[in-house]
């Protein structure tokens, strides 16, 4: 296409030789600072291959003279950050849990660290925010504990778990399969729950719920309290407010009489440490259901100023 | 056209090396204005970061202050908030729009008299002239041998565009933090590793781009001559040689012995002597005139020496150029500039200013936003109660600590406490201290009867109660178990 080169007459410059409909390119040289440029872009990549991870291998790639990683990077940068964390950590180890809600910065930062934790360890059964999840494993937000929501009494649930058998420090109770081993007939079941139902302003009293009251009286009281209000010792739960764990109705009260859940915890003084363990109690007390234990020591007007 | 031409004897050239620009020294009064801008963005790019403000003890006492770290813009009275970036965004509108209005009416004068790169590079040819003399001396110096005194000559020049490289870099840095400490903090190697980086950095680019790239930065890497070019039509002022008063060009003398056969143009290359580009302007408006008019002042020089009227190359527009052709005389400068176009782009102009002004002076400084937690939506109370919890960020953009508030309305029955209080002293009403100039976030507890719609619209509202009973409100949900109904 040589012969179609020519002289472009208003810059002087020769044209490529193409030709596309009339249009022509010019051949305009460039500079050759760009040249030197594009030379220096090579001689960065060659020094780029020598020093950095680079040419793949059959199972790696070449590893660089600098011995650079993204992986060691992330390894400085957690190492980094656990130093910078550490003086919070000590602090927060060195303070007795229930001087935590006395100093705000501390337990806010305890309550942040403990939330990380309960993503990591708590979520899985207890639900994203400690929502709980209905029938299944108890709301950790709510005004309602079966073994107490103080700091002192969620950080032994923590550290001991629930009806471990492994275990002998482990909260346990065990409540009686009153219908499934025929401690109670069917129809004392149904009377014991009227009674049940009657307390907890659900129904009316009945002739039912009367017989119950006896029942209730003679195989529950012993745990549940003579009016039903719970007792913390055995985890057995209030009967007389507005929450169920496994269900309020007829039917799922009549079902956990039958044969109760009993439900398990896992013990995490073996898997967690005891400043974690510290941070998960702070978070679950945070959730708005945290109960004031003894009076912790230069309690007073918090920083948000509510009294 | 022209018939095509063989070309086969020498190829084109591939690559080109830099011919070199030895710009002459002139005088003049566009050469007085350039200098007169020149000193005053110098000026402000240097000394605005020294200038104090008092803000008070919780803010920082620098005028122009740019907090990356804080996340903080500090502009005299103004401070800006990363969520108002559109105040920002606005500024870059206005100078974008503003770039249309000067361009529209008066050409590339951002390129001639304004840009960094004209500037820094004007800067640098003066310190061509102070060390090696003037055009010819630095034509003489660039294609002779390597004598001691060009190596002594080149020593000292790139010596002294290093400093004043290192000081445009160094004065940038102190635009992202306190500018006396952070002095003290780069000599004595205190300084954070960006700030030596971004020093390094500019330092190079300044040496480079303002010491030898120069017009080829203009030319071959700027997209905005690009642009202007295309924003540019037949009514912009743009530097121009009038051909037809000019051409035929002849010598004086030769004008003297046939009188009538030349035109003005004495051919004494003075125009392209002076340009910092290395153009000819005869040639025609071009890519590479950044319309600086030095040498408007160059050949009104000349035609003054020799007689002539000045303006044989001077600011002309393209209509004006048709009609002066024609015989006829140009437009007033004043309905150069004043016409639709450019009063539209000025009236544009203004009303984003002006907006902008308004808003900042309406914006209230205290600000509420709600986040309704969502796991759990709702919480079970043991008295039949709900509770739903709520995440309040409550900013305090003031310079001084504040008391303010927090209410709720539209929720019957409902009570409030945050993590410091709980239910039994539950109010409808809490005060939080907010500390100067920061984000408060306040976990906030709401109880309300179990009985209502399973999804409730209410407001939590903040104000001060520190003299400026200002602030803002938010709605949000309360949400109730479907049973509750």
């Amino acid at each position: 296409m040589a012969e179609h080169k020519r002289i472009d007459e208003a810059t002087g410059t020769s044209t490529v030789g193409h030709e596309w409909d009339g249009i022509e390119e010019l051949n305009t040289p460039l500079p050759r600072w760009w040249l030197w440029t594009f030379y220096a872009t090579i001689v960065w990549g060659l020094a780029y291959v020598v020093l950095y991870p680079a040419w793949p291998m059959v199972n790696r790639a070449t590893e660089g003279v600098l011995g650079w990683s993204s992986r060691g990077d992330l390894a400085k940068e957690m190492a980094a950050d656990a130093k910078r964390r550490a003086p919070t950590m000590n602090a927060i180890a060195a303070t007795a849990l229930a001087d935590l809600p006395a100093k705000p910065e501390l337990m806010q930062a305890a309550v942040q660290g403990g939330g990380a934790a309960f993503r990591v360890h708590c979520v899985q059964c207890h639900g994203a925010g400690g929502a709980g999840v209905k029938n299944l494993y108890p709301s950790l937000t709510d005004d309602d504990w079966l073994w107490g929501g103080d700091l002192a009494s969620i950080e032994y649930t923590v550290t001991h778990g629930i009806r471990n058998p492994d275990h002998k420090d482990t909260r346990t109770s065990l409540m009686p399969a009153f219908g499934r081993d025929g401690i109670l007939d069917a129809a004392q079941v149904g009377d014991v729950v009227s009674f049940v139902r009657t307390i907890s302003r659900q129904e009316k009293a009945s002739a039912s719920s009367t017989r119950g009251a006896t029942l209730f009286a003679d195989n529950c009281a012993v745990c549940h309290g003579a009016g039903g209000e719970g007792g913390r010792q055995f985890g057995a739960p209030k009967l007389t407010d507005a929450i169920w764990l496994y269900g309020g109705d007829r039917d799922s009260l009549t079902a956990t009489v039958n044969q109760p859940r009993n439900g398990v915890m896992p013990r995490w003084n073996n898997r967690l440490d005891p400043v974690t363990i510290k941070m998960l109690s702070a978070y679950v007390y945070s959730l708005g259901g945290g109960e004031k234990g003894l009076a912790p020591v230069g309690e007073g007007q918090g920083a948000d100023g509510q009294p | 056209m022209a018939s095509p031409e063989d070309l086969s004897g020498q190829p084109a050239p591939l690559y080109e090396a830099r011919k070199g620009v030895f710009p002459k020294a002139v005088n003049g009064p566009f050469r007085r204005f350039k200098w007169a801008i020149m000193a005053v963005a110098l000026a402000i790019y240097y000394a605005t970061p020294w200038i104090r403000w008092d803000r008070g003890p919780h803010a920082p006492d620098q005028a122009v202050l740019v907090d990356l770290a804080n996340r903080r813009f500090y502009m005299f009275q103004i401070e800006i908030w990363p969520h108002e970036f559109y105040y920002v965004a606005g500024l870059l509108i206005m100078a974008g729009i503003g770039l249309f209005l000067v361009t529209s009416a008066v050409g590339r004068a951002w390129c001639g008299y304004a840009c960094p790169q004209t500037v820094w590079t004007d800067l640098f040819q003066h310190v061509d002239r102070l060390v090696d003399g003037d055009r010819n001396a630095q034509v003489r110096l660039a294609n002779g041998p390597w004598t001691f005194e060009k190596l002594s000559k080149r020593t000292i020049k790139y010596l002294i565009y290093l400093v004043i490289a290192f000081w445009t870099g160094g004065a940038w840095i102190m635009y992202f933090a306190d500018a006396p400490t952070l002095t003290v903090d780069f000599w004595t190697g205190q300084a954070a590793p960006i700030a030596y980086g971004t020093v390094a950095v500019l330092t190079a680019t300044t040496f480079i781009l303002g010491g030898f790239m120069r017009e080829q930065v203009c030319i071959y890497m700027c997209p905005w001559p690009r642009i202007q070019t295309a924003m540019m039509d037949e009514k912009s002022l743009l530097v121009t040689y009038k051909d037809w008063r000019g051409e035929p060009r002849g010598s004086v003398k030769k004008a003297q012995a046939h009188p009538g056969a030349f035109g003005d143009c004495i051919d004494c290359n003075q125009c392209v002597a002076v340009c910092p580009t290395g153009i000819d302007i005869r040639e025609g408006p071009q890519i590479g005139c950044i319309t600086c008019a030095l040498c408007i002042d160059a050949c009104d020089g000349v035609m003054a020496q020799v007689g002539r009227p000045r303006g044989l190359i001077d600011y002309c527009t393209l209509d004006d150029a048709a009609s002066e052709k024609a015989g006829g005389a140009g437009r007033p400068i004043r309905k150069t500039l004043l016409r639709p176009r450019t009063l539209l782009y000025f009236g544009v102009w203004s009303a984003i200013g002006a907006a902008m002004l308004f808003s900042l002076g309406q914006r209230t400084r205290l600000d509420l936003a709600v986040q309704h937690d969502r796991s759990p939506l709702y919480v079970q109370l043991s008295d039949g109660q709900i509770r739903n919890n709520y995440t309040l960020k409550l900013r305090n953009m003031e310079t001084r600590p504040r008391r303010v508030a927090v209410t709720v309305s539209g929720l019957p029955g409902a009570v409030l406490w945050t993590n410091a209080g709980t239910r039994e002293n539950a109010a409808q009403r809490i005060e939080v201290a907010l500390p100067p100039d920061s984000v408060k976030s306040v976990k906030l507890f709401i109880a309300a009867p179990g009985t209502g719609p399973a999804r409730q619209d209410f407001t939590i509202a903040t104000r001060g109660l520190d003299g400026d009973p200002r602030g803002d409100s938010d709605t949000i949900q309360f949400d109730r178990p479907e049973t509750g109904q």
